[in-house]
């Protein structure tokens, strides 16, 4: 197969926020390019909804040290302090940087930046929420995407869209580049580059009901792990409480942040009696273990396995005069701040949310695991720190770690910005002073003998039932709540699943161009492997830790596991170490977790 | 509910020319949507079917194609909005226009070629503010072009345009309305050079109102008055 070679000193791998927030930082020190199996505007960053958080104290009082706090009480103490420092401080700088970008914020009547309340967001002083959700109606992920793939137009980047990483290149423990597919003609591409950076995104599509795009494959975690190198906290993956019910598409906690609330079936506001003091504006994985046990003690509606979520400017208005609120609410403004959430919910149900109550249930979400990384986006080799060089990942994918044991809303968004720019600047000068690792010989050989292998693979068994099966056993067992003998059983059927994979998937479309049916193969291998290493990690995690509950293990244990799990290949096996230190440098002691 | 599926295929490999794929499909829910039925028959019968997709939830702007006549989106078509009888059909096929590169892939190239070509980029007209802090717009002056910054460019509307398929030399519905979001901010200094390149031949005049491109948009952008408004900007000469 002819292979075409290209050399670029900087390869973005992933076009949504973080890639191309590098992407513009890179190129105007270094020549980039940014590859993405999807065109950039189809990234899953234009799908987050609510906002993107940063103290920039427009409305309420605000300090970048709350939203460090609240990002490491909402990670449950296991957000590596610095890491939040330097989410929290950058923050700031990082929202500006956008508007002046052109962002199109909604507005103050001053005509600053608009903000608004979201889940775990607080004044630290009094414990209430506080506005610091920096918004574009609902569609600020949206407005994010555009605005980068706007200015990279602007600055000239240069893409390669459509073409799918498949594997990395590696000379004597350095890395040289990536090996990707031009979808369209099947051809294979090497990129020979100085640094790579994976900003590839999270791997949601592992679990039966999830939020994330069919896209969501963990490419990028997969093809680091295939590289011999470990992930990080992959027992972590964040529910996020309000999944539109059955479809599991979000429902942004600007609904809630707006004085949307939860009721169950008994027409209660369940979260009053699981977070007293900020109620349904608590943590995600506290509202999602919530509305789970409402479902388990069979006050789900209908007894059915969902909750409403009630908007109706009625029901607001009621909570906020008991609150002893003077705002007010009413459709149009619910509409104006809402309003593709009310699209979504016309679309799929049919209601309108200023009418009817929403159903929701919890939808799998985001990633806080991943590759590992420190402060500048450099990937690292082990938990002890040391950097591989020339390698660097950002966003979702990347585990700096930021986001803990769960993340707080709105944070992904600032992290795709804050870490985005690090890569960016980092691969620049790295570029600068680094010479061009050479190319091994023959350097697509390997993953193109395997590529090829599976184009012609001719079992029983088509890549669906696999990757529905995989789907269904990660959902019952390592979702919410896990539990040893669930935990047993995922892996157990995710080993035979791998097994099937290697020798019973049947291929039909043998063609070179726009081949999907052997690409979606590919994917289902990957999110395979990070099922496998997510379960492995999840079952030496004996404690309940932010988005990880085991029903076995209730208690949190700072004594044993307040530190980062590594999950390294080592002879086609999985070891997991805690060997990752978690970083205290703040002073925040881990305390007691109430909302 | 049985569906039958009438799905036009085109294989560059092995295909001369175009042909109608006919499947059927049991168990079809009235809430499923069209999207999850496509892959029903990629994953279930024929692995060959070829489209593009991701969010699955009307946001990336990756599956729009032509359903029973109709440029929508995939994942936004509940088939129960089809008001099928059993056994009745939906036929799908590219959206019309861009070249077909296999099946229900059309190649995006000329269309984001339009869409760059515009200026789709925000031109400060004022200088940095002094204070390092965000440049001030009022509320009223954002409202102004709300509704062009909701285009996820899925071509919905620039392939339903009669203009568009009688010359692709046209910039498109699509493409004006990202010119028309940075048109109408308040923050932006280059409109003229937006309004310029708009008023070429191939730019805003080659509309002819026919209307096609508002109900296109799954997005339920006015694109028809978004055009209509960059034409009275070009007669004004400016916003």
């Amino acid at each position: 197969m002819d292979v075409q070679t290209h050399q670029f000193d900087v390869v973005v791998v992933g076009a949504g926020g973080a890639g191309m927030m590098a992407a513009l930082y890179a190129s105007r020190g270094a020549k980039t390019a940014v590859i993405s199996k999807l065109y950039p505007t189809r990234s899953h960053t234009g799908t987050a909804q609510g906002g993107i958080g940063a103290a920039l104290a427009n409305l309420d009082e605000d300090h970048w040290e709350w939203h460090a706090f609240d990002t490491v009480k909402g990670g449950d103490y296991l957000t590596d302090q610095n890491a939040a420092e330097t989410l929290a401080r950058e923050a700031i700088d990082a929202v500006i940087e956008l508007e002046l970008m052109g962002l199109p914020f909604d507005r103050n009547p001053d005509g600053t930046i608009s903000q608004r309340r979201f889940g775990g967001h607080t004044n630290n002083q009094t414990k209430k929420p506080v506005r610091r959700a920096c918004h574009a109606a609902d569609r600020t992920g949206h407005m994010i995407l555009q605005t980068l793939y706007q200015n990279c137009i602007k600055e000239k980047v240069t893409f390669f869209d459509e073409y799918h990483a498949i594997d990395i290149i590696t000379n004597d423990g350095k890395v040289c580049g990536i090996v990707a597919v031009c979808i369209d003609t099947g051809e294979i591409h090497v990129f020979h580059a100085k640094a790579v950076c994976f900003a590839t995104g999270g791997w949601g599509r592992i679990w039966e009901t999830t939020s994330n795009a069919h896209s969501l494959t963990g490419d990028g975690p997969a093809l680091v792990w295939r590289a011999g190198l470990p992930l990080q906290d992959m027992e972590f993956f964040q529910f996020h409480p309000t999944g539109l019910y059955p479809v599991g598409l979000l429902i942004t906690e600007a609904v809630r942040g707006e004085g949307g609330v939860l009721i169950n079936d008994k027409g209660e506001r369940f979260m009053e009696r699981y977070a007293p003091t900020i109620k349904d504006l608590a943590s995600r994985d506290v509202v999602a273990r919530s509305i789970y046990l409402e479902v388990q003690a069979g006050r789900g509606i209908g007894g059915k396995r969902y909750v409403h979520l009630d908007v109706r400017p009625e029901t607001v208005n009621r909570y906020l005069a008991e609150a002893g609120e003077d705002r007010r609410v009413d459709a149009d403004y619910i509409l104006s701040k809402l309003p593709d959430i009310t699209d979504f919910c016309h679309t799929y149900l049919g209601i309108d949310p200023t009418k009817s109550p929403i159903p929701i249930q919890p939808t799998a979400h985001y990633g806080m695991g991943g590759i590992p990384t420190n402060l500048h986006a450099e990937v690292l080799n082990s938990g002890t720190g040391t950097v591989v060089p020339g390698l660097y990942a950002a966003g979702e994918v990347a585990c700096v770690s930021v986001h803990g044991a769960n993340r707080l809303g709105t944070n992904s968004l600032t992290d795709l910005i804050v870490f985005g720019r690090k890569a960016g600047k980092a691969m620049a000068d790295y570029a600068r002073q680094a010479d061009f690792v050479p190319l091994p010989a023959n350097p697509a050989g390997k993953i193109v003998a395997e590529i090829e292998g599976l184009r012609k693979s001719s079992g029983k068994t088509k890549p669906y039932v696999l990757r529905q099966e995989m789907q269904k056993v990660m959902m019952d067992h390592v979702s919410v709540f896990r539990e040893a003998p669930g935990l047993q059983k995922a892996l157990d059927t995710v080993r035979e699943l791998k097994s099937r994979y290697q020798n019973d998937l049947v291929i039909e479309d043998r063609g070179m161009r726009f081949n999907t049916d052997l690409l979606e193969a590919w994917e289902l291998g990957c999110m395979l492997d990070l099922a496998e290493i997510t379960t492995v990690s999840a079952m030496e995690r004996k404690e309940s830790r932010g988005g990880h509950s085991r029903e076995d293990y209730p208690k949190r244990d700072d004594v044993n596991y307040l530190v980062h799990t590594m999950a390294y290949p080592e002879k086609g096996q999985i070891r997991i170490a805690h060997d990752r230190p978690v970083d205290l440098s703040l002073g925040y002691q881990p305390a007691e977790r109430v909302y | 509910m049985k569906v039958k599926f009438r799905i036009r295929r085109f294989n560059p490999e092995v295909d001369k020319k175009p042909y109608w794929g006919e499947y059927t499909l049991d168990n079809v829910e009235p809430t499923d949507r069209v999207l999850e039925l496509l892959h029903r028959v990629k994953w279930e019968q024929d692995g060959t079917l070829t489209l593009r997709r991701s969010c699955a939830h009307g946001v990336c702007g990756s599956d729009a194609v032509r359903i029973n006549g109709v440029n929508k989106l995939a994942c936004k078509v509940l088939v129960k909005s089809l008001n099928l009888k059993d056994g009745g059909q939906i036929q799908v096929e590219p959206i019309l226009g861009l070249p077909v590169v296999k099946d229900l892939v059309v190649d995006f190239e000329p269309f984001f070629d339009h869409y760059r070509s515009v200026m789709p980029y925000f031109v400060p007209a004022t200088p940095l503010p002094g204070d390092g802090r965000e440049r001030r717009q009022s509320p009223e002056d954002r409202a102004r072009f709300d509704d062009t910054t909701k285009c996820i460019l899925c071509a919905c509307c620039t392939t339903s345009c009669p203009s568009f398929w009688a010359s692709g030399q046209y910039v498109g519905p699509a493409a004006i309305v990202n010119a028309h979001r940075f048109i109408f901010d308040t923050r932006d200094g280059a409109t003229q050079e937006r309004l310029n390149i708009l008023s070429e031949e191939s730019g805003v005049w080659r509309c002819r109102t026919i209307f096609n491109c508002t109900p296109a948009c799954p997005r339920e952008i006015e694109v028809t008055r978004a055009i209509g408004e960059v034409k009275l900007a070009i007669q004004r000469g400016g916003r």
